[in-house]
């Protein structure tokens, strides 16, 4: 104990902004802020943490030197050879899903309005069953590398593939520079390295993963990653309810009294309004079905079984995550927004509200512990970057390059030669708009490319699939029109032009603070009467072609084996 | 024109019962997640004491935390209820269709 204060204080010592400045700038969005890190304050050096963190490395790079004896082709770089089982993609899946900000933001979230932060984490857990019932046999029996193979199966190469393309890289490039973003604050707070160290480490070692290991170092990055969250959150929960005997009913009357206001056991201030509440709901439920990174993950397993085996293990893993992360929130109440050893001397959380989860794991684990969450997180949003540059290498190769520009005549070593150098310009424009964007708010990112991935990927998606007069003409117009109206209604909305462009408070001429409820029904609407107005003799031939396609969809007829040199 | 043995196929009776089968089970089941998830966020849109309300009198816990639990549960249980049908029935009925089309048409 003599020997940990110091250290702790060493650690915490704030320095820069003040922690309430912080909190303000964080809270306002707030509806967005559970998925992103705010702007946070430089720590002094964590030697526990970077000591933690290099062992991870060390570990996934020599993982990466052995997956990259495995990447010899386009395929293995991919899909890992095809070989990836049904409870390792489920956690690979659930490692892609569960990134350090969700984490770390809606436990956050929780500990400082409670209920609210499960109605945000219920959101991003309803969109999985969907991706079951719906699609996943579906995809696994129609495609081989990305989504956009789906959508191009019986329609025409070109058009279909830009589009499929625009829509992987924009929801990528959003992602990944909020993940970039929110890498750097937390590292510069967990770690104490400055920023732009900490965006270019990010971003270098993302790039080797993806480079020399593809698609199997990324899945096992993603697996260790996840396992390794999911056991430190489990522990956190466990000492959390351990402490009260495992009774939820305790640990919420303990908040409660911490609070001093009962009203963090309900709905609060998350939902402003009925239109926007539904809005968010449904950008992030279909969203999470036009996630390219994720939709990729089906292609790595051999068979439509083992699909619906990954879903069913990253749904479980992912709620159970929530779970655990909603009793952290609870745990950070009771153990840290009180105790005068983690706030400042205005009583606001040490290095900002998004500090919640890693307070606790020092108030239950000791310093040695804080070391490791910290090494989590750091790791977590390393593997989630990797999987999000795999998925944009690969539109630029397999969709542009090698579908739309070479007509599907590119040898394996062209293609897989086109993913690397792609990679590389991926993680350079990462790491510049990471060190841009530094002091831009931007909460609004994930929401977007969320709404983005619902509002275009989505419906073309599935149209395509399942239903018969979906034609080229509809579903790539219709497509960008959803990409288009969820982009612009984004900007035109609170968390964009007042938050980032500065304009005059209330004065967003989009009042909801998601496109969602006005842009997937608009990109359905359009896909539907394009398609039923496209009377071409490619629309018959596409139509007639539907047959052939739902047969397959259905049994997995023909469908791409596990390796296809 | 559909190829002669996707004609073939889904003239298959086992076939047309299976995906008949399988749509009934999987937009049930999507039906049961869209109903309970978007019951949940109109209920804190419209009436947000409902959630609020302790589920006994003096108790910390409320309706919100079961119900959103609840809805976290139903996702994962849904979804097993699927995957447990569709590997144990709907592969071997696709593997038996296959079987019979596949072989008959090399004949």
């Amino acid at each position: 104990m003599t020997q940990k204060v110091p250290q702790q204080e060493r650690v915490f010592k704030t320095i820069g902004l003040s922690a309430v400045t912080l909190l303000m700038a964080i809270l306002p969005e707030l509806s967005w802020a559970g998925d992103v890190i705010g702007e946070t304050q430089k720590q002094p050096t964590n030697w526990t943490a970077i000591g933690m963190f290099v062992v991870f490395v060390g570990v996934t790079l020599f993982i990466t030197k052995w997956a990259a004896s495995r990447t010899r082709s386009a395929a293995d770089f991919y899909t890992a050879g095809g070989g990836i089982t049904g409870f390792q993609n489920g956690l690979a899946i659930g490692g892609d899903y569960m990134s350090a900000a969700s984490f770390l933001g809606i436990s956050a979230l929780v500990m400082s309005s409670g209920f609210d932060g499960l109605i945000y984490a219920i959101g991003f857990q309803v969109g999985w069953p969907l991706i079951t019932f719906l699609l996943a046999e579906r995809l696994r029996n129609l495609g081989r590398f990305t989504f956009a193979d789906v959508v191009a199966y019986r329609l025409q190469q070109v058009p279909i593939r830009i589009f499929a393309a625009s829509g992987t890289l924009v929801v990528v490039l959003f992602y990944l520079i909020a993940q970039m973003v929110g890498a750097g604050q937390l590292i510069k707070l967990l770690f104490g390295l400055d920023y732009i160290y900490a965006v270019i480490i990010v971003g270098a070692l993302m790039m080797t993963y993806v480079l020399f290991g593809g698609m199997t170092a990324t899945t096992w990055v993603q697996i260790i990653k996840a396992c390794m969250l999911l056991g430190g959150a489990t522990f956190m929960a466990f000492m959390v309810m351990f402490h009260y005997g495992f009774s939820p009913e305790k640990l919420f009357s303990a908040a409660v009294e911490v609070k001093k206001n009962s009203s963090i056991m309900g709905p609060g201030g998350f939902v402003k309004d009925p239109v926007s509440a539904v809005s968010l709901g449904m950008a992030l439920m279909f969203g999470t079905a036009g996630l390219p990174h994720i939709l990729m993950r089906f292609f790595t397993v051999p068979d439509a079984k083992e699909a619906r085996k990954s879903v069913l293990w990253a749904t479980t893993w992912i709620g159970y995550f929530y779970v655990l992360t909603f009793i952290i929130g609870f745990g950070a109440i009771v153990f840290v927004s009180a105790n005068p050893q983690f706030l400042d001397e205005k009583g606001a959380l040490l290095g900002g509200t998004n500090m919640a989860a890693v307070h606790l794991a020092n108030a239950v684990g000791g310093n040695a512990f804080l070391g490791f969450m910290s090494a989590v997180a750091f790791a977590t949003i390393l593997a989630v970057v990797a999987g999000l540059t795999l998925s944009g290498a690969s539109a630029v190769s397999h969709d542009l390059y090698s579908s739309a520009i070479k007509k599907g005549k590119a040898t394996s070593e062209d293609e897989l030669r086109v993913s690397k150098i792609t990679t590389l310009f991926l993680g350079i424009i990462a790491i510049f708009l990471g060190i841009m964007a530094e002091k831009v708010n931007v909460a609004f990112m994930v929401g977007l490319a969320f709404a983005i991935a619902a509002s275009a990927n989505f419906p073309a998606l599935f149209l395509s699939i399942l239903w018969k007069g979906c034609t080229t003409k509809g579903a790539f117009i219709g497509g960008f029109i959803g990409l288009v109206s969820a982009l612009v209604m984004t900007v035109l909305s609170d968390g964009v032009w007042v938050k980032v462009l500065h304009n005059a408070d209330n004065s967003a001429p989009f009042p909801y603070a998601s496109p969602a409820i006005f842009s997937i029904p608009l990109a359905f609407l359009c896909i539907w009467i394009i398609s039923l107005l496209d009377r071409s003799g490619q629309a018959k031939k596409e139509r007639e072609a539907f047959e052939d396609q739902k047969v397959r969809s259905e049994t997995g007829l023909g469908a791409a084996k596990a390796t296809s040199h | 024109m559909a190829s002669e043995l996707t004609q073939r196929i889904q003239r298959n009776p086992q076939y047309q019962d299976l995906t008949k089968k399988r749509d009934t089970l999987g937009w049930s089941l999507t039906i049961l997640v869209l109903i309970a998830y978007y019951g949940f966020i109109l209920v804190i849109a419209f009436d947000k004491s409902l959630f609020a309300t302790p589920i006994a009198p003096g108790m910390a816990v409320t309706w919100g935390i079961p119900a959103g639990f609840g809805v976290i549960l139903l996702t994962v249980v849904l979804t097993a209820i699927y995957v447990r049908i569709a590997n144990r029935e709907y592969d071997r009925a696709i593997k038996e269709i296959l079987a019979k089309e596949v072989q008959s048409r090399k004949q």
